[in-house]
């Protein structure tokens, strides 16, 4: 498989891609359906307010402690981790990291790798740089599997192809695997099980993700509910884990409470169907497992986002997806229109760490910034709070040293500079202001009917006949 | 600079003049939901939560339970199971399936995976392994696989069937790993399972049988 | 807000406190300050004088600065944080007073209350004088519910009515509650629930403007489950909110049309209604 996968989609900038899944009947039936699903689950899963909230605490609690010593876990985790016999490596870049798995494979001469579901691996764009090292590295997880056969990129980080319908998918395996077009799921389920059993049996390495890096033991969570991952870490002689610096945790009790929290707020469910915790490639007395594990720890922006405490807290992340399913932006557009690996809330304040924010102007502005991100987040990540400073530095100057993010500034326009210049003028000067509002109110019918793009969708509004200033006046009056 | 001292320069940079947050860990808020107050209450729980993803729990005995088990894979047809006789209640099963004549081939794991990976993928039908315990909070059994019963014994059957001691259920994870003391030394692999493998990834609907086993059997030994 | 108690420099790593605690309310004063805001002041300036009414009904004095303009919020929300304070700054000088302040509209009296203080970290002077003001300010609803403690005497015919509340206002001011509150002691009047009520209406100040598309879609299904949801008639405790859908309502020439709270519950109060 040499094909390249796209980065995107569709073509053009943030706008004319939310235009196209906006018009998409199906696709917004798609997402709504299946967002609704998730979010109803997620209600059931925490039942209990109180406990639900004591736990986001918690989580955070936990979360912002191991940053708070990020370079102390990391620095145990790795001893720990050598002790029990896995590889530690470290990469800057997604090159570096594409690199290190890359020379791994060739030392065993490997041709097949299966991945279990990771999204650092998407961000490195593995699959692409493998397969054109003449190197098939085939998703293992079946929403995965079903994106890649379309060459595609997921739209959601738990279920990738949530896009997709049963329907659209039978069609995709029948013009690419052959055989009869069922939509039974079941049917459908079967197909990539027997394709993906040969393949687990087949390969040369396995590569997968980390939900969570447990310094004290040294050991890896992987938390799945398919089995794929277990098979990808667990059949193939070599096992490569690929993840993001932020993913350590200082000790095994610490990952109790955050499970919790993560698959009730992904799924709804209490646990998933496996919880796959590795410490350690196969003993010598061991008959099964891989001989060599390694674990990759790529930075990529993350320790610039780290760097200023406030940017900081992005990196509590622990992947639910939840805030996603929560947003009435995602909700409406689906995944694809963020042009990047992290699609919704926390995409739109994690991405522009990871490829500047130059690249992604649109991120910080796509919001209504109406919160019910931060308010699901189990881990308290004060989600609209970010977008907004992602905002201030989108208009920052391009000079400005102070930025805090790569590729700031990207936004600043004279115009609007201008614009808000004025309006705080305004809004300082009192007699202007009124002076303002007198005019405003007796000019009212001469105000255009076509205001856009306000009026694209709405009337335009009309100002009242006397502002509130003047007639609270005479009120005030006509009583003293 | 290697890549290392490049990135934890920059975290340590980060954090300069500022205190490792404190460990405000709470167990109660991990552990008080999830209380449950006889062997009785954690085994009814544990079975509706398993009941509810799509696993067969029986309720037998030390002594039943071979019994017990030869029945359902009869009634299934299945004609070998995987299991490791080296283990207590590997010698127990072989021993009792031999006084009554088995029909169903036992086999052993035989040697390292290399020799007999298609074999194990294409030709066993069902396995049996133990658990070091159980959780009633999500419906959860711990298996810790060794030497005699290695990691793809829960995995790559299509039936898997686990015994677990009712002594050894936990109201809730956090209580198991205290309790055993996981962190004193974890094993190269240590398994939560709830149930066979399932994926919800096609329009979220729920289909058994991923990847991992199709059918999970959990026999609770109630009198261990 | 950050736990600055805890570790107070700038490099901290920071937790996200949870707000358990409720708020303690005074008892009801004899005067107030209405700070009226922006959208209010042109588009529903009937609501800020049936507030007025409002509260003069419950006995309260009530001042009305005329020096009094935005709370700030459309840059800071923007990110022209530079030209949210200085205008921040200026409120803060004249409702400085002591006298609690009123305001009808929950997500202004969330910037005030809420975010204010932060805008001012690195002015200490400011920064105190922005808390006692967050500490005075009270959103309408609230004030009429647990400052005024109202008994409100409903005389108007019977109303189905829809519910719409911010999201700022609800997840900073629980203004969902106060609203049901108030609206629950009316007994002509019925609230019905719509379909996927909580969620945005698409307004989010600049965000119409900069993602029409997506805001469009939004207020579409916002007017549509309004629509559908049986209700006569829709009311708010937000005028932002209410530019948008009433806009919206209008162009698809729905017979629906929100007012603000204020309005509804002043109406209510009248003889004849």
């Amino acid at each position: 498989m040499t094909q390249s996968i796209p980065v995107t989609n569709l073509d053009g900038d943030f706008k004319t891609r939310a235009r196209h899944a906006l018009d998409d009947a199906q696709l917004r039936n798609n997402f709504r359906t299946a967002m609704d699903g998730l979010m109803h689950k997620r209600e059931q899963a925490f039942s209990d307010p109180q406990e639900r909230e004591d736990l986001r605490d918690l989580g955070n609690r936990i979360r912002a402690r191991a940053l708070s010593q990020l370079p102390d876990l990391l620095d145990q985790l790795e001893q720990r981790l050598t002790a029990n016999g896995v590889r530690v490596h470290w990469a800057e870049t997604t090159e570096e990291a594409n690199e290190i798995v890359h020379r791994l494979i060739e030392a065993q001469e490997g041709r097949q790798v299966v991945k279990g579901k990771s999204m650092v691996s998407e961000e490195m764009e593995l699959n692409d740089y493998l397969a054109e090292r003449d190197i098939e590295c085939l998703e293992s997880d079946l929403g995965e599997y079903t994106v890649q056969l379309d060459h595609e990129k997921p739209s959601h980080i738990i279920m990738p192809a949530i896009h997709k319908n049963a329907r659209q998918v039978a069609r995709l395996f029948q013009e690419k695997l052959g055989g009869e077009l069922s939509d039974d799921i079941h049917e459908l389920v079967g197909t990539g099980r027997q394709i993906l059993r040969q393949k687990f049996m087949e390969a040369d390495v396995g590569v997968s993700g980390v939900n969570f890096a447990v310094a004290e033991t040294g050991t890896l969570v992987l938390v799945e509910n398919e089995g794929n991952g277990r098979m990808s870490t667990t059949v193939p002689p070599v096992h490569i884990a690929v993840t993001g610096i932020e993913k350590v945790v200082a000790n095994l009790r610490d990952v109790v409470p955050l499970l919790s929290l993560l698959t009730r707020s992904a799924l709804g469910q209490p646990i998933t169907t496996y919880i796959n915790m590795i410490s350690g490639p196969r003993k010598d007395d061991e008959r099964d497992g891989p001989r060599e594990v390694h674990l990759v720890l790529l930075d990529n922006g993350r320790s610039r986002a780290f760097a200023d405490a406030q940017l900081r807290q992005t990196l509590n992340c622990i992947r639910c997806g939840a805030c996603m399913n929560h947003c009435p932006v995602y909700t409406r557009v689906g995944g694809h229109t963020y042009g990047e690996v992290y699609p919704g809330p926390i995409g739109k304040i994690l991405t522009p760490h990871l490829v500047g924010l130059d690249r992604v102007p649109d991120h910080p502005s796509a919001s209504s910034l109406c919160g019910a991100c931060g308010d699901v987040c189990p881990v308290k990540i004060p989600i609209p709070e970010l977008l907004q400073r992602l905002r201030e530095e989108n208009v920052r100057h391009p000079e400005d040293s102070e930025a805090a993010v790569a590729g700031a500034g990207s936004r600043y326009s004279n115009r609007e500079q201008l614009i808000w210049r004025g309006w705080q003028w305004l809004n300082t000067h009192p007699r202007i202001y009124r002076l303002f509002l007198w005019g405003v109110t007796r000019l009212r019918r001469l105000q255009p009917a076509r205001l856009r793009p306000w009026t694209d969708y709405r009337s335009a509004p009309t100002p009242a006949a006397r502002s509130l200033h003047e007639q609270a006046r005479n009120h005030m009056r006509s009583k003293s | 600079m290697s890549a290392r001292d490049g990135i934890m320069r920059r975290l340590r940079a980060g954090l300069e003049g500022s205190q490792p947050r404190p460990d405000e860990f709470d167990a109660t808020l991990v552990t008080r939901t999830w209380r449950y107050d006889s062997t009785e209450a954690r085994v009814e729980r544990l079975t509706r939560l398993l009941e509810a993803v799509h696993t067969e729990v029986h309720r037998t005995t030390q002594g039943d339970w071979p019994q017990r088990l030869y029945e359902q894979l009869r009634t299934r047809g299945i004609p070998n199971l995987l299991f490791a006789p080296e283990t207590p209640h590997g010698s127990q099963l072989s021993k009792a399936w031999e006084v009554n004549g088995s029909e169903i081939h036992l086999t052993p794991w035989d040697g390292p995976i290399e020799e007999w990976k298609e074999t194990l993928f294409n030709d066993v039908s069902a396995s049996l392994t133990g658990s070091v315990g159980g959780i009633a909070a999500t419906g959860t059994l711990a298996i810790w696989p060794d030497r005699h019963e290695p990691r793809l014994m829960s995995l790559v059957p299509p039936l898997h069937i686990a015994l677990l001691k009712a002594s050894t259920i936990a109201d809730n994870l956090y209580d198991l790993m205290q309790t055993q003391d996981w962190a004193s030394g974890m094993p190269t692999n240590l398994l939560l399972v709830s149930g066979p493998s399932k994926t919800a990834d096609i329009e979220q609907v729920l289909a058994y049988g991923a990847h991992g086993p199709k059918e999970l059997i959990t026999l609770i030994l109630e009198d261990a | 807000m950050t736990d600055l108690f805890y570790d107070a420099s700038p490099n901290a790593t920071r937790i996200v406190q949870s707000n358990k605690a409720g708020r303690e309310y005074p008892e009801k004063p004899d005067r107030v300050v209405l700070f009226g805001t922006c959208v209010v002041d042109l588009f529903f300036p009937e609501a800020g004088m049936d507030a007025i009414r409002l509260l003069e009904h419950q006995g309260i004095q009530v001042d009305f600065p005329q020096n009094q303009s935005c709370c700030g919020q459309p840059a800071w929300t923007s990110g022209y944080r530079e030209q949210a304070e200085s205008v921040a700054r200026a409120q803060l000088a004249l409702l400085d007073t002591g006298t609690p302040v009123v305001v009808p509209s929950g997500s202004c009296a969330g910037m005030i209350r809420h975010h204010y203080p932060g805008l001012f970290n690195h002015e200490p002077q400011t920064r105190d004088r922005a808390l006692r003001v967050a500490e005075n300010t009270f959103e309408l609803t609230e004030f009429l519910l647990n400052v005024c403690r109202v008994r409100l005497q409903d005389r108007g015919r019977h109303r189905q009515v829809a519910l719409h509340t911010s999201c700022t206002a609800r997840r900073e001011m629980q203004t969902h509650h106060h609203a049901r509150g108030l609206l629950a002691q009316l007994s002509g009047v019925t609230r019905v629930d719509h379909d996927h009520e909580s969620e945005c209406c698409g307004f989010g100040g600049t965000f119409c403007v900069r993602m029409p598309d997506i805001s469009g879609a939004m207020v579409a299904d916002k007017t549509q489950s309004l629509s559908q949801s049986g209700a006569d008639e829709l009311i708010s405790a937000d005028c932002g909110c209410l530019l948008n859908i009433n806009g919206a309502m209008n162009r698809q020439n729905l017979n629906l049309k929100g007012r603000h709270i204020a309005s509804f519950l002043w109406e209510r109060c009248q003889e004849g209604s």
